[in-house]
């Protein structure tokens, strides 16, 4: 089938076309997805849920030419004779560990052949990782406890000298049940679960909590509230962004960037807390609209504060870009080229760094992005150095958006008031974070009680591409390489 | 490189003064002055994260900012435990996490401080207790202080950190600092 007779068979979700609905049996499951792929579409996430949400079900998101589709398959009525449903990991390699997490979490098993244990960590049993048989190939164990500041994970390295083989991970160390806990919050409340299933992109995933309950509440939002959602959420990129840049220079080896970048962060960290009240903006956006006004005096501040981190961070460009030490360890490092990129579905800011020139705020053209109009940011190289020139160059594009929205906000309500409706709803919200696409799938009940949510994290994407990334680097470039990406362990692990 | 030295000229010192210890925070009684002898003024910090959002462990990186500057004050952030006289615990404590943790702790060598990060770190926060989350790192190890916020600003992570030592021998260590920085 095309996609236009998938389009065909399709239903809007609350009115919206973009966003479409498809219930399908298991031979349909398995045909959409090869036609989504076939058209040049990607798998956006997968996910299940089983009777406590109602009856067992896996659904997968797609991004398509068409819009944003949702396919699912009902696990109720069992027509597989190994009561398996179809895989997808041949066509979307990173659908394995989603698929392994579904039957970790909800029982469901699909028919691909990997089905290790993923997010539980069941205490009898030692995880098999692949092994690699050689000369001279040993292997290193790394983690979960790393030697920085950061989440925990365990990392195998085969390796031959230096040279790194192979590496698998081994995730699911900050699973904390996420998704269950969901179910202990009313529908108005979740948003602030959903702004800590990573904390460093508090606003992309509340604001996709919030896109998902206002579409199937049918709320309409003022449109000064849809900028600064977006101030918040290009606030969230800017901050990340100086972040990575400066632990990237040191990662290089090169501790004048990590003093300069930590610097500004903090400098735009604290122009946060005075315009949204906080210095990580958790709880600012919220059904309805965003928690508050802005305080009088502050967009000024906020607008200046932004001018001198569009001017250093000019400076500190050229600094990198002539410093021959950082040149030679970004260059060349820990690269996926567009080929491998496109194979993997390697998304977000990574996937443009690759080629991918993806991004939810061009392509579903959500409020307020229709009209402030982000440039698309990319590069070819997929390695360290193309990371980090994208880095360079959304910190600018966001800066301008910010200064932009503090220009030219339009007037009238921050927020309007959100009432629970007496019937079920079902609600999809999809954003770009900074990290890559994010998207939160919703199901209320009647009366505002949270029947079943599942957020995502394009780390889910990411993570495999990471493995291949490092192959034929040496282990001491690892670091520099892990960071380049900067995937979520928490949002990765729920 | 004239660059970078210009940059470096233009910036400055940005390092900001220490806030005043905590004794709020302080959750279990003071340890003896026996235990500052040992530690000196070079206090060694190692970070676990052992469940947590993440949004925990970007305030704990801040203080190594220039403005927060916690090496300036005699801290500073090792790669082993077996180099530690502090753990930083961030929470909550999740079921695959309680083994590592725990293993952790007894690498640390005595006398060892314990300071919980964050309202998950405190008593589980907004991911609670049950299931996979084992809630408060209390649950797991043994705590001096507990920092609450979601997550804490980096002076609430340091006020906590210098009351997990005694609190008059961290304030020298503040103004000693500021004697230096000028
Ligand atoms: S206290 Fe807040 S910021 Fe810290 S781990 Fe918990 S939810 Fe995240």
């Amino acid at each position: 089938m095309g996609l236009k007779d998938w389009l065909a068979v399709s239903v809007p979700f609350a009115d919206d076309p973009a966003i479409r609905r498809l219930r399908v049996g298991a031979p349909e499951w398995r045909r959409l997805a090869e036609d989504v792929a076939a058209s040049g579409g990607r798998l956006l996430a997968l996910w299940g849920q089983d009777a406590t949400a109602g009856h067992p079900a896996v659904f997968a998101a797609y991004q398509t030419a068409a819009g944003l589709w949702v396919g699912e398959l009902r696990r109720d009525v069992p027509e597989a004779p190994d009561d398996s449903y179809p895989g997808l990991q041949d066509l979307y390699p990173f659908a394995g560990r989603l698929q392994r997490a579904i039957r970790d979490l909800h029982g469901l098993r699909s028919s691909d052949p990997d089905d290790r244990p993923w997010l539980r960590h069941p205490a009898a049993q030692a995880y098999e990782f692949v092994r690699v048989e050689g000369d001279g190939v040993h292997e290193i164990p790394v983690g979960p406890v790393h030697a920085g500041i950061i989440e925990p994970g365990h990392f195998r390295f085969s390796v031959v000298g230096e040279k790194v083989l192979r590496l698998e991970a081994r995730l699911g160390y900050t699973h904390k049940g996420i998704e269950r806990r969901f179910a202990d919050f009313g529908a108005l409340d979740g948003c602030r679960l959903a702004a800590r299933v990573s904390g460093d992109s508090a606003v992309a995933f509340s604001w996709a909590y919030c896109i998902a309950l206002e579409a199937q509440w049918r709320v309409a939002i003022p449109r000064r509230a849809q900028w600064l959602r977006a101030l918040a959420l290009e606030l969230e990129r800017i901050a990340n962004h100086l972040g990575d840049l400066g632990a990237l220079g040191n990662d290089a080896g090169f501790a004048f960037g990590l003093a300069q970048f930590s610097r500004l962060k903090e400098r735009v960290l604290r122009a946060t807390e005075s315009t949204l009240g906080q210095r990580y903006p958790m709880d600012w956006v919220v059904p309805g609209g965003v928690a508050h006004e802005l305080p009088g005096a502050a967009a000024t501040a906020l607008d200046r504060c932004l001018a001198d981190v569009v001017a250093e961070s000019g400076v500190l460009r050229g600094i990198y870009d002539e410093h021959a030490g950082v040149r030679d360890r970004f260059a060349g490092t820990g690269a996926i080229a567009p080929e491998l990129a496109a194979r993997l579905g390697l998304a977000g800011l990574a996937g443009r760094a690759s080629g991918q020139a993806h991004d939810l705020r061009i392509d579903l053209r959500y409020p307020p992005y229709e009209e402030l109009r982000p440039a698309i940011c990319g590069a070819l190289s997929g390695d360290v150095a193309a990371r980090v020139a994208v880095r360079f160059d959304e910190l600018q594009e966001s800066c301008r958006l910010v200064r932009r929205i503090l220009a030219g906000l339009p007037s009238g309500d921050s927020r309007v008031a959100i009432l629970p409706p007496s019937s079920d709803g079902f609600g999809i919200g999809a954003v770009e974070g900074w990290r890559g696409p994010v998207l939160v799938a919703l199901a209320t009940a009647a009366g505002g009680r949270i029947r079943r949510c599942h957020p995502h994290d394009p780390s889910w994407q990411n993570w495999p591409a990471l493995e291949h990334a490092v192959i034929d680097n040496i282990v001491p470039d690892f670091p520099l390489i892990n960071k380049s990406f900067n995937l979520s362990y928490s949002g990765h692990d729920l | 490189m004239l660059k970078t030295l210009r940059q470096i000229r233009r910036t400055g010192i940005v390092s900001e003064p220490v806030p005043a210890p905590d004794d709020a925070l302080r959750i279990r009684a003071a340890l003896e002055g026996r235990i500052l002898g040992i530690l000196g003024r070079a206090l060694a910090v190692r970070m676990v994260d052992a469940g947590s959002c993440n949004g925990c462990e970007l305030e704990v990186n801040a203080l190594t900012n220039p403005i927060y500057n916690i090496e300036g004050l005699g801290v500073h952030f090792v790669a082993s435990p077996r180099h530690a006289d502090l753990l930083l615990v961030s929470g909550p404590v999740t079921v695959a996490m309680r083994e590592p943790l725990l293993r952790v702790y007894e690498a640390t060598p005595d006398p060892k401080l314990v300071v919980a990060v964050g309202d998950c770190g405190c008593d589980g926060g907004i991911f609670g207790c049950g299931g996979p989350s084992l809630g408060a790192v209390a649950n797991v190890i043994p705590v001096d202080v507990a920092v609450p916020g979601c997550p804490p600003n980096p002076n609430r992570l340091l006020a906590g950190i210098l009351a997990a030592l005694d609190p008059s021998a961290a304030l020298d260590v503040g103004q000693e600092s500021r004697g230096r920085a000028e």
